[in-house]
Formats: C-alpha cells, structure tokens, sequence
C-alpha cells in the first residue's frame, strides 16, 4: 500500500517560474526512497512541499490515504531533519526533543518514554542534559533525527542530512542511518541528497530528477545497470559512462552499432528494422571497458592514452579528445603504469553496452 | 571673522592635529626611540609594537580622564563640602546627603525615575521588537522602519516641543490645536466613550495584569520546584525580586481597571494633560519612548534576522504556532541582544533630563533626579547637594552600566 502518493505535482514561483511538473511518484511503507540530481533540479523544494514547507502549485499529494495539500506541516505526520540539523539552540538536548510532544499537549511520562527510547536508539543518553553548543556535528546529527523518533511519523524527510559532516563521519553516520532503517522497517523514509554514494547505499528506490521533472525511477542497480535516458545513464556512476555517437547497422534481439570513431559494438539491447541506419549513442561505463589486444577482434574505441591516475587498485585511462567530444575514460583493474602515450583497444561484454536513440535506452521501448 | 570660517579653521586644526598627532608621534617611536636597524632591530621592533596601541589610545584616555574620571571624583569631593561666606569651602561630611534625603522632592524625583526605569525600558523594548518583527516579512517594511527610526534623529528637546503641542489646551470654546485635547473633546459619554475609554483600556489593562501575572508565574516556578533545575541563590533571589515586582505591577493594573469602570469623566472640558499628577509622568515618558523605539527595533531586527531560518521552519514543522514560534524559538535567541537593548534604554532613562526640563520643569509632580539635580546646581546655587543628587544617580547607573557592557561583550564574542 502506497504510503505517500504524489499526482501531477507541480511547483511555480510567482505563477511564471516553473521548478517542477508533472510529478507522479508512490512511496510504499517502509522504503527508503532517495531523491537525487543536478543542484538546482529541485529536490529540495519537492522535499520541502511534501513536508509543508513550501506550497503546492499543482497536483496533489496525498499520505496515508489522505489528501494533505492544504493540511498544515505538523499534522501530516512527518518529521524532517534539516542539513543544518536546526537544533533550538537554547534548549537542552531533552527539550530539543520533546518541543513537539510538549507542543501535542502529551503527558509527561508519554514524553519521557519517548525521549528515553529515542535516546537508547542513538546513544544520546549522557548528553540529554547538554546544549546542542557543547555536542560534536555527529552528535548534533544524532538529536536531529531524535526530534524526528519521538514524534513516531509516519514519514522520515532528510534534506541532506550528512553534508555538513566530515568524511569520515559522513561514512559512519551513513551506516549508522541504514542501521536505524533497518531497525525500524515500518516506517517510510524520504532522503534528499546530491552524493552519490549515499543514494546508492541507502536506497530501496532512487528517484532521480532532471529537468524540472523526474528522469528515472528504480533500485539503485537498475539504475546503475539500465539507465532509462542518457541524462540517468551520465547521472549515476563516478566516473560518468561514456558516450559514444555512431549508426545501427543491424537490429533484432541484439543491435549492432557501427561508431564514427571506426569501432564496432554489439548491445543485447533489441531493435526493430526500422531503426536501421539511424544515428544512435553508445554507452559504456568505464568500468565495463576493456582492454583487448587481439588485433583482429572486434573493438569499440581505439585511441591514444592521454593520461592516467593509479589508484592501486584500479587504473584511469583518460583518452585524447576527438573533435572536441568529452574524452573516453576508461576504468582498468590493476595497474598499468605503461599504458601512457600508447595506443589501446577497448571493448566491452554485450550486456554491459547500452544503446540510447533521441536519449533514451532502448531497453525502455 | 565669519563664524563659518571660524568652524571650518576648527574642523581643520582638530582633524589636523589628529593626523598630525598620530603620524608624528609614531615617526618618532620608529626613527628616534627604537629604529628597527642595528644589533637589537628585532627586540625595537617588538617594543615599538608594544608601545603602539598606547600612542593610539593615549588622546581618548586623556579626554576621558578629563571630562569623565575626573569630574566623578570632583563631585563626589564637592557632595561631601559646602560654600562658606566670602569664598571657599569646607567639609560637611553626609550633611549634604542628610539634607537631600529629607526634602520631598527628592524623594518624587526618585520614585519617579523608578517608574520611568520600569516603563521605558520595557515599552521600548516591547515596541520595537513588535516593530522588528511585523517589519520583517512585508514589502513596505524598510518604509516603516525608517518612519519608526526618525524620531531618533530628533533631540529630545525637540521632541518634547513636538509633544507639548500634541498635549497643548485652549480654553473652552476656543478651537484646540492640541491632539489630544481634540480627540479627547469628541467624546460625549455616548457607546463609543464606553468602548474606547472604558473598555478597550480597562481590557488592555487586564491584559497587561495578566502578562504581568504569567510573567510572575514563570519567575517564581523553578523556585518553588515546579520546572527545570533549581536555580542558585542569586537568581532565585533575583527572580523571587521580580516575580514580588510583577505582583505589585497586577495589583496596579487591577486597581486602575477598577478606576477605568468607576472614574467620572470630565466630557467636553478640555484638559491641560500635563498638570494630571501621576499620568502626567506617562504624557513625558510617552515622548521618550517614541524616540527609543526605533533604536530598540533597530538592534532586534538584525538579531532577529540573525535566527537560522532552519530553526523556525524546524518549529513550523513541529506543530508551533506563529505565537510560539515567536516567544519560545525566536525571542530565546536573541535575548542578549533584548538585555543590551534593554539596559542601554535603562541608562537613557536613568539620565533622562531634557524631556522634563522642557515640557514641565518638575513642576506637578513630574520630577526626575537628573532635573532635580540641576535645580540644585543651577538655580539654587546649592553645589553640595546638587553634587549628592548626582552621585545617587551614579550610584544607580553604575550596575547597570556594568552589566550592560558584560552582556554586550558576551554578546560579541
């Protein structure tokens, strides 16, 4: 059952500036759906009008069954931790987290127990006493989600909640979310985030968005493995697929595509007849590419290494420009000190190669 | 020579000699005291910068410690001696002080300068915050603002001429140029004098006693062990101090309600405002208000735009209420800036003398110790009690001056 259901929702400023349209989107209880994109993409703001923040242009949005357009913040049953965290700051850690029970007009033991419970869950105990000022990042992170816990919503809204953190913590706050995920299965969670990482980690379902609406929709493999547009495709996975412009030379359960750059591809992704000869992009994550020394083999790219970074564990070749395109990167196993300045074939598994027409896949047709 | 002239010579031999002071006195510490050349260049570099900020200071330390420190200590010198016949003085002791502490206007100057230290401050303190806040969110804001704002760059004494006018009565008959005495003559004892000078005030003064009672209630509640730790015994005593005040502030409102249902209004006479004992007090401390407003509204703007909008929209989210965003999010945060605020009024308030030199000279029991003092002083040529009169006001500013300079340092940091 759809916990939290968006129709058609939109966003205009002053009537004329269109944020966001079209938003059709369900939630079901218990995912952890994570909202990435482009700064700018309006994520935020789409995070924000489902927890009453902003208003809603159009559409509706309905949680737990109820259209909750017009219902204010505190009574659609959500609870939102900030990217500042927003701790009051003059209050102890204890009444950061019971302002809203006390607020409801709930019993003292209600609070208590709530307040109790919450900070078992997080290990705030020997700080309830504390103002926010005397706690670290990581535990001021940790009374902002508390804030939400006592409330017991229905829907958890986290608008990038790790990204005033430091890397290491970052990591450790991530799992320490996906522990609380796990340790309470019930409850829907939406997250709001422009790293990578943290989406595919955290999420049941990535929703991506783009261009003033949503590009894609799916668990954070599928996304990863059949991206649905190109946008999707460049999107998702670090560093971004390559893209390669050539022409459908044979069609059926698998497609042939001849590049421009004289390669040949094989996708097991299917055409029809009609698409023979039209121009089409290739795409190959870097990490599917790879070196091929046969000569006569079938190759996709074969270019100049212009450059490389060592990472030990893998190696990145970045290829010389050709007619000013982005330059192919490829992403090798192991390490290959050598392969600077020398010419290299690549090639890539039929399953792993993507083929998209006017932008989209043709997985998706 | 032309006066003109003569202020512009001044401008330029002052800021002149400024400059000139500043540049010279730091060519001679560099070039002739401690050169930064020879076997010790670093240890004269470092005592040159140690002497610097004494060279820069040394101009403002010398005016202040002459027209500041000093005259304190001649005062206090001039409180404790009296004139003697034919030149001279000699020493008295607390005579000075005995004889002022027996003369009643003394003493309504005092409790006049109480009243005005309870009201000002806080009706200032309240109205600007009121103004920051309702300024805040609307187009025409910053129009409002800066109209709220004007009055500062009035001095007193013209405000006080302002106010004179707005209070100004005519005889009978004759048309009123004054304000309030034009309102005052539309009411007939009709409906409307009802709601508007019995009701709307009797319910705002029962709002107020009721403001008063919660503000009582909540001084007193951690001390009888109702909420929160118990504070120490410096602020239990201070809040058992200010919740008897708060007490004594409803039994007044209380009592003026009553007067508001019960007094007999003298319709179509027009009234000389300022001669009313006790209101009269509130006509003056009216006019100061109006100017520190904008002062207190100022300051509580930029605190409150200080407030992480995060912070509210937390709130917002939590189930608070405009009111209770107001008081228990935002007005927490920036009650530093409200105690600066308010105890910088305290000191305006404290010194107050033109509003009341202007407008009524003490006379009908407006008195204020700074106008007593020079009533002393000045008119009746009494030096050594107008000296006591202003070592008591010293003596009642010095506190708050203090913690007004810790809050504002506290503040800073």
């Amino acid at each position: 059952m759809a916990e939290l259901k968006l129709k058609d929702v939109a966003k205009t400023y002053g009537g004329s500036v269109e944020v966001l349209k079209n938003i059709d989107l369900e939630i079901g209880k218990g995912e952890l759906v994570v909202f990435v994109g482009p700064s700018g993409c309006g994520k935020s703001t789409l995070l924000r009008m489902i927890a009453g923040l902003e208003e809603i242009s159009g559409g509706t949005l309905e949680i737990d069954g109820q259209v909750v357009n017009d219902v204010p913040p505190a009574q659609r049953g959500i609870a939102m931790v900030f990217q500042s965290y927003a701790l009051y700051p003059h209050m102890t850690v204890r009444d950061n987290m019971a302002f809203a029970l006390k607020l409801a007009k709930k019993s003292k033991e209600e609070i208590d127990a709530a307040i109790q419970n919450a900070a078992r869950i997080l290990q705030l105990e020997p700080y309830l006493d504390r103002l926010p000022k005397a706690l670290s990042g990581g535990q001021r992170q940790r009374v902002a989600i508390g804030r939400s816990i006592v409330r017991d919503p229905k829907v958890y809204l986290f608008d990038e909640p790790l990204s005033n953190l430091d890397a290491a913590l970052r990591v450790a706050t991530r799992i320490e979310i996906a522990q609380l995920k796990e340790s309470m299965p019930d409850s829907t969670m939406i997250y709001v985030t422009h790293d990578q990482v943290e989406a595919m980690t955290l999420a049941t379902r990535i929703v991506v968005l783009a261009n003033k609406g949503i590009a894609q929709v799916g668990t954070p493999l599928e996304l990863y493995e059949r991206p649905e547009n190109e946008f999707v495709a460049q999107f998702i996975g670090s560093p971004a697929m390559n893209l390669l412009p050539g022409k459908i030379t044979g069609t059926g359960a698998q497609t042939t595509v001849a590049l421009d750059g004289g390669g040949v591809a094989v996708s097991n992704a299917p055409s029809t007849e009609a698409d023979m000869g039209r121009a089409v992009k290739l795409g190959a994550r870097p990490e599917d590419l790879l070196e091929t020394t046969n000569q006569d083999g079938a190759y996709i790219f074969e270019g100049k290494v212009d450059f490389t970074e060592s990472l030990g564990e893998v190696t990145i070749l970045y290829f010389e420009k050709v007619n000013g395109a982005d330059p192919v990167i490829a992403k090798l196993p192991g390490i290959h000190s050598d392969l600077r300045g020398r010419n290299v074939r690549l090639s890539a598994a039929p399953e792993k190669v993507q083929v998209f027409l006017d932008g989209r896949s043709l997985y998706y047709r | 020579m032309n006066p003109a002239l003569q202020g512009l010579l001044t401008i330029v031999i002052g800021v002149g000699g400024c400059v000139a002071y500043f540049y010279f006195s730091n060519i001679i510490l560099d070039k002739v005291l401690f050169p930064p050349r020879g076997p010790n260049a670093g240890r004269n570099i470092n005592r040159a910068n140690m002497i610097r900020p004494w060279l820069f200071l040394l101009p403002a330390l010398l005016a202040l410690g002459l027209y500041l420190a000093y005259p304190v200590f001649e005062t206090l010198r001039l409180s404790l001696t009296q004139r003697v016949r034919g030149g001279g003085y000699e020493f008295v002791g607390l005579a000075n002080y005995q004889q002022m502490l027996r003369e009643p206007k003394f003493w309504e100057g005092f409790s006049n300068n109480l009243l005005w230290l309870i009201v000002v401050p806080a009706a200032s303190t309240a109205f600007g915050l009121l103004a920051a806040q309702l300024t805040d969110r609307i187009k025409w804001g910053a129009i409002a603002k800066s109209l709220i704002f004007m009055p500062m760059a009035i001095s007193f004494v013209g405000a006080a001429v302002i106010f004179k006018l707005i209070y100004d009565t005519r005889p009978s008959g004759q048309e009123q140029i004054g304000v309030l005495n034009a309102v005052w003559l539309g009411f007939d004892g009709g409906v409307g004098s009802f709601i508007w000078l019995r009701l709307v005030p009797g319910l705002l003064l029962l709002a107020l006693a009721a403001g008063a009672g919660v503000l009582a209630w909540s001084l007193i509640k951690p001390v009888i062990g109702r909420e929160g730790r118990s504070p120490g015994v410096i602020f239990g005593a201070l809040r058992i101090l200010g919740a008897v005040l708060m007490a004594g502030v409803v039994f007044v409102m209380l009592r003026q309600t009553l007067a508001v249902f019960t007094t007999e209004f003298p319709y179509g006479q027009p009234q000389t405002w300022l001669t009313i004992p006790f209101w009269n007090n509130f006509f003056l401390m009216i006019v100061l208000i109006w100017i520190q407003t904008g002062f207190a509204m100022v300051l509580l703007s930029a605190a409150l735009r200080g407030i992480p909008e995060e912070t509210v929209e937390a709130a917002i989210v939590d189930g608070a209420n405009p009111f209770q965003i107001f008081f228990k999010i935002k007005m927490p945060q920036i009650v530093g800036t409200i105690v600066v605020v308010w105890t910088t009024i305290t000191i305006i308030v404290l010194k107050v003398f033109d509003i009341v030199f202007a407008m009524t000279n003490g006379q009908w029991e407006t008195q204020v110790l700074a106008n007593y003092m020079y009533d002393k002083l000045f008119r009746a040529n009494d030096w050594g009690v107008g000296s006591a009169g202003a070592m008591v006001i010293m003596l009642m500013v010095t506190p708050i001056l203090i913690w007004n300079v810790y809050n504002a340092r506290k503040e800073m940091r």
